[in-house]
């Protein structure tokens, strides 16, 4: 909400420098904010550089209008990536592996070809590790550069995932940024932390929670949460699930 | 190029923000923005090293100052008009140049579930020596590019150990320029947390990184 809200309020007019590089950005994607007020802005800051990537605004109209882009194609990719890639895709590749232990192995082993096996891939998901956690050992994911992440099994990623607060200090204080997110782990557990800068993306395979034998495939990924899967937080027991949803 | 973007071990960020039932998009352009750098990828006038390079040569005070998708739009704006598929003029006016040729979208509506499926794999098929082999102890190259470079600062100089052989991918370094792919193998490669960051890190934590023949040296 805080992040929204916050850039509604910035869009206006500042006098600062700050405030013009701010709204100018902000009008490089905002199409609300016309060319005239940018201009207008400009000629307030003389001494401003006027880079025209941050004076701009969206492009779309203009590529649109130029053939380089199809309005329609457009809401198709934002329309998959709101409606039907999401961690329920990675939370369905978790649960088999509960439920299965030699599909376990092939995802641990060959990620690529057992998460085909469910039908997803491609995109930002072509080159998949999964890393296991254990009473012993726990993971978590990041990309220390930009924001890398497992859109194929957990969809875009939230803000939170490619905020500088997050990418910096995880590689150097796992222990700390998790007990942000309210995990305390002992220190006898071996925190990995996996930095994926690369091409390979990471899905971390959480451990299924005690008190869950019974519960069948589907209601087990139902349990599974896009955090869990970062490294974030544990998988918690249906009960507890529904209670920790609640709070906060 | 040791940019802004390279902030792994940086302190002083403060709490991380986080939100409950948060949206995939804040803001109708956020999503626009997002498809756009989708929807032109076809094009293939850049690829995905140099998009990534788009983004970290924002300069430091705007990239911290800006949002995710801020960013990306700079960045996009950036790869438009370096790749020519649009003038400076153009993105000044939002119009496009008068007489210009209307192109014809690579990427229609009923293409994209296709696009998605299929992905863009950076791997390659190709037959090449490792350098390294799991189990190795490996030094990272105290190397600075001024380029475009997937080395993280905080491993430069490190000692690590290979965990495992990921395979042929393209090299970032000279693919983001559009120099060569140069395939090479990439691995796992295991730091302890001490060696990273000195005493104050728990003794058995472990920082792992994926890095390229041409980041690693012999020890």
């Amino acid at each position: 909400m805080r992040v929204s809200e916050e850039r509604g309020k910035e869009i206006p007019m500042d006098t600062t420098r700050r405030g013009f590089l701010k709204t100018a950005a902000t009008a490089a994607g905002a199409a609300a904010v016309t060319r005239d007020l940018a201009h207008a802005e400009v000629h307030q800051h003389q001494a401003v550089p006027s880079d025209p990537a941050l004076r701009v605004k969206s492009p779309e109209s203009l590529l649109v209008e130029k053939g380089l882009v199809d309005r329609a194609a457009l809401d198709v990719l934002v329309d998959t990536y709101e409606q039907k890639i999401g961690p329920r895709n990675g939370a369905r590749v978790v649960a088999r592996a509960w439920v299965d232990p030699t599909y376990k192995q092939r995802l641990l082993t060959d990620a690529d070809k057992a998460i085909g096996e469910l039908g997803y891939g491609g995109e930002q998901g072509e080159h998949m590790v999964v890393v296991e956690n254990t009473p012993k050992v726990h993971n978590v994911i990041v990309c220390t550069l930009c924001s890398c992440y497992p859109w194929a099994l957990l969809g875009l990623p939230p803000v939170w995932y490619k905020s500088d607060a997050y990418r910096s200090r995880v590689v150097i204080d796992p222990r700390g940024v998790l007990r942000e997110f309210g995990l305390d782990l002992p220190e006898d557990v071996e925190v990995r932390v996996w930095d994926s800068t690369a091409d390979l993306r990471y899905l971390v395979l959480p451990e299924r929670p005690r008190g869950t034998e019974k519960l069948k495939e589907d209601a087990l990924a139902g349990l599974v949460t896009r955090d869990a899967m970062i490294g974030v937080a544990k998988v918690m027991p249906a009960q507890k699930a529904g209670q920790k949803e609640g709070k906060k | 190029m040791n940019g802004v973007h390279d902030i792994g071990g940086m302190q002083n960020f403060g709490l991380i923000e986080r939100e409950e039932n948060e949206p995939v998009f804040h803001a109708r352009w956020e999503g626009r923005v997002w498809a756009l750098r989708q929807g032109l990828k076809p094009w293939g006038k850049w690829n995905a090293d140099a998009s990534r390079y788009a983004s970290s040569t924002i300069p430091p005070s705007e990239y911290l100052r800006m949002s995710y998708y801020e960013r990306q739009a700079a960045a996009l704006v950036a790869l438009l008009v370096q790749s020519g598929l649009v003038t400076r003029a153009e993105i000044e006016s939002g119009k496009p140049a008068p007489g210009s040729p209307k192109a014809i979208p690579p990427l229609t509506a009923d293409q994209v579930p296709l696009v998605i499926a299929k992905g863009h794999p950076a791997s390659r098929e190709v037959s090449v020596a490792p350098r390294f082999q799991a189990g190795q102890q490996v030094r990272v190259r105290n190397i600075h590019p001024p380029g475009h470079t997937r080395l993280p600062r905080y491993a430069r100089g490190k000692l690590g150990t290979v965990e495992r052989d990921h395979g042929v991918f393209v090299f970032p370094d000279s693919n983001a320029h559009f120099l060569s792919e140069k395939p090479q193998h990439v691995y796992a490669v295991r730091f302890a947390a001490r060696e990273l960051w000195g005493e104050q890190a728990t003794l058995r934590d472990a920082v792992y990184l994926d890095l390229w023949d041409d980041y690693l040296e012999r020890v």
